[in-house]
């Protein structure tokens, strides 16, 4: 177990380095992935032996670069298992792909006095495209509680989704709490009430086996670089019935039909949702991303991340006047946790650790109604990964032990 | 062990002022205040100051923020108070420098007293925002007083 998951460490060339002297704990997965030797190969590769445009010139490399950018797509659509890779529209990160659900499908369906439903513990991503959209149009955003130990209350949720409840947005694991959340549940919910699924998955699906079909999600957001690929590419998975209702919202080349003088029509999906050049250097990042995670295995992965989070609470439930928010259950705990130590601002805490080369992040993580739900203006919070070891999760342990005496010696 | 590299940025006066910060609170007929957040944690400080004479009569601040944060508000307020608008300005100025380890005289380094002992933060560019926050409020409110006297 030392060397992470089937000594997954080996390949990542950023953790050979020392960080204030010290070997580099990388507990920032959560915001951003790092990535494999094989993935940085691909992309290179491609700008140095297949660089072209895609969907342009008939030419050799453009044929090339376009088989392997909608190669990339038939991966994605295989990793979620999607019906059909044209059900996979490439965009920028999570953001852009709630956004583009937000405007183009939430401007289709949703009209005064209709309900949006959130939770209380969505990532401002998953909250102000639908806060927005609910001001545009006069509907009213509708907050679903969290229980004590940061599960959210199905109770609450099953009394506010309502026929008036247009679409449930909502995240499948809180970048926060680390809470999974019943998607499918959930969703089959939202169904019977005619309402829409929309399903945040930014720190799900790096972590384990998604199956959008299984959960009935009619749109799923992610992004690459959580997941070991560059940054700048992002999924949004929609149903694609739904897909082909919903009009562009980006226009320009690459995404049109038929263009007159005066007007013009679109491509059909996903292609109306890509204006412009694509990232296809991300894109191809992407599927070799994908191959790196499915050569390990999702279940393996999710096991091993499981093992970890359950040293760990141990470890941190220990510490006295540690305070840890989410679920204290590991099977319920997906690889992100937040907490504070004792009355110590998450900033000191933060730089404590970084000084024993650990990389934690600490602060209101995007999500400030969550931190106003919690009465709390900041947290730490440490994320873990398959290549993280049981020596990180141990150093982490001892690391915040010494922070505190560091802090109570000083406090006297 | 490079917990003793916090001993440089944690010390004894830091702490002492986070802990009980000097002029914490709210002043009875602040004419200028201003909320400043930090965005990368969500901490607030709230400066409050009066301007009598031409010169900072009164000073307080509030908010909820980390060690440096709150040690660096409470330092600025011994600082400024009672100082005339130009030295607070350039007591400001001096404090930004020395902040991002430019160097600055003995004199300046005399003048804002035990401020200068914040120093150490310019070896930490991921903490040099905490303790700047306050000083950056109250240089607004200096500003909006010295504008609106020339209108």
């Amino acid at each position: 177990m030392d060397n992470g998951l089937n000594n997954s460490r080996n390949d990542f060339e950023i953790f050979q380095q020392l960080i204030n002297g010290e070997k580099l704990d990388y507990l920032d997965s959560a915001a951003t992935a790092q990535r494999p030797v094989s993935v940085l190969k691909a992309v290179s590769d491609f700008y140095r032996h297949d660089n072209a445009n895609v969907h342009r010139s008939i030419n050799t490399l453009s044929s090339r670069a376009t088989d392997s950018y909608e190669a990339a797509r038939d991966k994605v659509a295989g990793f979620i298992h999607a019906v059909d890779s044209q059900s996979i529209v490439f965009t920028r990160s999570t953001t852009e792909s709630l956004n583009l659900v937000a405007r183009s499908f939430g401007d289709l369906v949703v009209t005064a006095g209709d309900e949006i439903l959130v939770s209380e513990m969505e990532h401002h991503s998953n909250l102000i495209p639908w806060q927005q959209l609910a001001q545009r149009k006069q509907a009213k955003l509708v907050y679903i509680g969290l229980q004590a130990d940061g599960e959210l209350n199905m109770t609450d949720l099953k009394r506010k989704l309502t026929s008036r409840t247009k679409i449930v947005a909502i995240a499948q694991v809180s970048n926060v709490l680390g809470t999974i959340n019943p998607i499918k549940e959930i969703a089959r919910l939202a169904h019977e009430q005619g309402a829409y699924m929309v399903v945040d998955g930014a720190q799900a699906a790096p972590h384990f086996a998604v199956d959008v079909q299984d959960l009935d999600a009619d749109f799923y957001a992610f992004s690459g670089h959580k997941m070991l690929a560059p940054a700048g590419i992002g999924v949004l998975y929609g149903k694609k019935a739904l897909l082909d209702q919903m009009s562009p919202v980006q226009f320009g080349g690459e995404m049109i039909d038929h263009v007159d003088e005066q007007s013009a029509t679109w491509a059909a999906a996903p292609l109306k949702f890509e204006a412009g050049t694509p990232n296809i250097g991300g894109a191809i990042g992407l599927a070799a991303a994908i191959d790196y995670l499915q050569a390990l295995g999702m279940d393996k992965i999710e096991a091993y991340e499981q093992d970890l989070m359950a040293i760990v609470l141990k470890g941190l439930s220990q510490i006295d006047g540690l305070t840890i928010y989410g679920p204290l259950d590991a099977a319920k705990h997906a690889s992100v946790l937040a907490f504070n130590l004792g009355k110590l601002h998450a900033h000191d805490v933060a730089t404590a650790l970084d000084l024993q080369g650990i990389e934690v992040r600490a602060g209101d993580h995007c999500a400030q109604p969550l931190m106003h739900y919690l009465g709390i203006s900041a947290a730490v919070r440490a994320s873990f990964y398959f290549y993280n070891t049981r020596d990180d999760v141990d150093r982490l342990i001892s690391g915040l032990q010494r922070t505190k005496e560091f802090f109570s010696n000083a406090a006297r | 062990m490079q917990l003793d590299k916090l001993n440089l940025l944690y010390r004894q006066l830091i702490l002492e002022n986070a802990a009980h910060p000097q002029h914490y609170g709210h002043l009875a007929n602040s004419s200028y205040h201003l909320m400043l957040p930090n965005p990368t944690c969500g901490d607030t400080i709230n400066v409050e100051m009066v301007f009598q004479a031409e010169k900072v009569a009164e000073i307080a601040f509030t908010g909820q923020g980390c060690t440096i944060s709150q040690a660096s508000a409470s330092m600025m307020t011994s600082v400024l108070l009672g100082q005339n608008l130009v030295d607070a300005k350039k007591l400001i100025a001096s404090f930004s420098r020395l902040i991002m380890g430019e160097p600055i005289s003995d004199q300046e380094n005399q003048a804002l007293g035990d401020a200068a002992v914040l120093a150490s933060v310019a070896e930490f560019p991921t903490r040099i925002r905490c303790a700047t926050l306050a000083w950056h409020a109250a240089d607004n409110l200096l500003d909006q007083y010295l504008e609106k006297k020339h209108e």
